[in-house]
């Protein structure tokens, strides 16, 4: 019983934390080269719609999955261009654009679909790993979608591009110290536009992996503020990807848990469960986290020439 | 660069001179029609006339009294929120907490609206909004604490605080404090001696607006004629520099934060007891993200901040009309709001061009009289 309990809590806690993951580690790359992606709230949004939608066009989920991160990847470069060549306040273009994103993709809902909305469209079929998956209490976790074992391969590979590689120094370097990386013949502006195209390929790939892999279906508001807690994962996560894995399992657990508690059915009224993610999250900032030091130059704009 | 179409020819090229009335204005003008023409887009391809929902938006805002009354009555709370913003990103604080100290604002004017029975109303009134306030101003000081001793992001803790008040706010309106026979999730009506007297006949003009009007100067004052906001101000330029002059960083980043939801909280004291009259979950609107937007836009100055909060409170009774008439769906008002927002700020490169439309005969004609 209490072994069921835990192992249903991993599983839960996984496949909900995996959508947080992806679109973090989308963010991480935006935070390492100096953006506040602010926006992933609306990308996730358009992600999710355009997976769904790609899947019911050609009841094909690698052809939604593509369109998702396509859709990702239009609607972060306006945050790209706004950030980058604009130079405005990152935070309010980014507020600005998951307004646009989420009115954007109630409306689509109503025009794309002119049979009326799917219930369902086809999604992503279960990799269960034979001989891992029996094991006691956490063979569950080797029972998941295709996107959540390449949301956990990510994790390594993106440590190594940010830390190992140089493309990963000067990414770095232009959220450190831009004007110095400009002075060593880095392109800024370049790496910037980078990071923010890998930023909307994550986006996307998160967005698809909340509307295609869980439910396979679309709904409006079904994000919830994922977006944020993403954003929020790279500063619990103390701007690492193995951190930001971390804070998106501990969000998964807590929304697992939640539920679960809600279900067990306990005398305590259903808001203050709900509440619970956003105040782990807090007390995880306050206790465990502190004083997180992100990149220097984050959230400000690059002007060649300027001291 | 220059683009034919049909018989004119649109000529765009970077602009020489850099200054004048029309270089500050040109941006501005071509970010609206940028903004009108993409709306127009998305409501054509709905199947509906675009002309016909911008006539129906322009008369919600402006056409009859009553009209111009719901402008205003939108404006109210944009600006007040606004104005609170001005001064803690003025101390270099991002919030985006605005929506959750709304609501806290709203929940404690409510509890003293509603349970407060043997005050008179002259002194109820005020005792509401100081809850509401405190409840704000409160709601806001926890992140600036957090912030200022411990240096944890403002941003994802009032992002969180949001969340955090808005379930808070459902809990009391199905628990605590919601109406007998607790069918509805909402709060019992307020006393009627805590509305706000109605100050024009005809409209819903509420008290409240001249609260909000009075707020322009006060935070004004605030921010520039005071040595509360000068310290505040030299915080945000440069902490480093307003350490070593001696100004305590900490208390002005936890003050500047609890003043910034004092206005936030007044809004939503003011949304209760002017409008609704009573606690529900989601009363706030979206309110509080749409006056980050606002304050920014006004250039983080209370004149500004009123203008721009205007017009967002116009395009909000516009577009409550025009849905209502063309059952259009509701959705365009957040698509046109996130337009604007980026539109607007792209504004300064737009002025950077010229674009000049002629047609055809015209320009050979000059062609010709050049040679």
């Amino acid at each position: 019983m209490v072994l069921n309990f835990i192992s249903g809590l991993l599983e839960s806690a996984i496949r909900t934390g995996c959508p947080i993951m992806l679109c973090g580690l989308g963010c991480l790359f935006c935070s390492k080269s100096g953006i506040i992606n602010f926006a992933m709230e609306g990308v996730m949004t358009m992600g999710a719609f355009f997976a769904v939608f790609g899947s019911y066009l050609t009841g094909n989920p690698w052809i939604g999955l593509l369109m998702g991160i396509a859709a990702g990847v239009v609607s972060n470069f306006i945050l790209g261009i706004m950030a980058i060549t604009v130079k405005v306040n990152q935070v309010v273009v980014g507020a600005g654009l998951n307004s646009l994103c989420i009115g954007l993709s109630s409306y689509l809902l109503t025009v794309c679909y002119p049979d009326g909305v799917p219930s369902q469209v086809t999604g992503f079929s279960y990799v269960t790993l034979k001989s891992l998956a029996s094991v006691p209490i956490i063979g569950v976790i080797f029972n998941e979608q295709v996107l959540t074992y390449i949301a956990f391969l990510c994790v390594p590979a993106i440590a190594f591009i940010i830390n190992k590689t140089s493309f990963g120094m000067a990414l770095r370097a232009c959220g450190e110290q831009p004007h110095a990386a400009d002075s060593l013949g880095i392109n800024v502006v370049r790496k910037r536009y980078t990071a923010i195209l890998i930023s909307g390929i994550f986006g996307g790939l998160g967005g698809a992996a909340l509307s295609l892999g869980q439910l396979s279906v679309f709904s409006v508001g079904m994000v919830a503020g994922r977006g944020y807690m993403a954003w929020s994962a790279v500063t619990i996560g103390r701007y690492g990807p193995v951190g930001v894995m971390l804070a998106s399992l501990l969000f998964g657990l807590a929304s697992a848990l939640q539920v679960r508690m809600q279900a067990i059915g306990i005398a305590i009224p259903s808001q203050f469960f709900s509440m619970f993610p956003y105040v782990l999250t807090m007390i995880v900032l306050v206790s465990v986290v502190g004083r997180t030091v992100g990149p220097k130059a984050i959230g400000k704009p690059f002007i060649k020439g300027e001291r | 660069m220059t683009v034919k179409i049909g018989k004119a020819e649109v000529e765009v090229k970077k602009r020489k001179k850099k200054n004048g009335f029309i270089y500050k204005f040109s941006g501005i003008l071509i970010a609206f029609v940028l903004v009108l023409l993409i709306t127009a887009l998305i409501i054509a391809l709905s199947g509906k006339n675009p002309l016909m929902a911008f006539s129906y938006m322009f008369q919600g805002a402006f056409s009859t009294e009553y009209n111009i009354g719901e402008t205003i009555i939108k404006t109210c709370p944009l600006l007040l929120c606004s104005l609170g913003l001005c001064i803690c990103y003025r101390a270099g604080l991002t919030s985006i907490g605005a929506e959750g100290q709304m609501a806290m604002g709203g929940l404690m004017a409510t509890i003293a609206g509603v349970y407060f029975t043997s005050l008179p109303r002259a002194v109820l009134i005020p005792v509401c909004m100081i809850m509401g306030m405190i409840g704000g101003g409160v709601w806001a000081g926890i992140v600036g604490y957090l912030k200022a001793k411990w240096g944890i992001s403002e941003i994802i803790n009032t992002i969180m605080m949001n969340y955090i008040a808005a379930y808070i706010v459902t809990y009391m309106c199905s628990g605590p404090i919601q109406e007998p026979p607790y069918t509805f999730i909402q709060s019992s009506q307020l006393q009627s001696s805590a509305f706000l007297t109605k100050l024009i006949q005809g409209t819903r003009i509420h008290g409240g607006v001249i609260l909000a009007f009075v707020s322009i100067f006060i935070v004004y004052f605030l921010l520039w004629k005071s040595p509360l906001g000068y310290q505040m101000r030299a915080v945000g330029l440069n902490q480093a520099a307003a350490r070593t002059s001696g100004i305590n960083v900490t208390k002005n980043l936890i003050l500047s934060m609890a003043l910034s939801g004092v206005f936030c909280g007044l809004a939503g004291a003011v949304e209760i007891m002017g409008l609704h009259h009573r606690l529900m979950p989601g009363f706030t609107s979206n309110l509080g993200f749409d006056a980050m937007a606002i304050a920014l836009l006004g250039g983080l100055h209370p004149l500004g901040a009123t203008v721009a909060s205007l017009f967002f409170g116009a395009l909000r009774a516009g577009a409550s009309t025009m849905q209502h008439a063309m059952q259009v769906p509701a959705s365009l008002v957040d698509i046109i709001q996130g337009l604007v927002v980026i539109l607007v700020l792209t504004q300064h490169v737009f002025s950077d061009f010229v674009i000049r439309i002629t047609s055809s005969k015209k320009r050979l004609a000059r062609v010709e009289k050049e040679e």
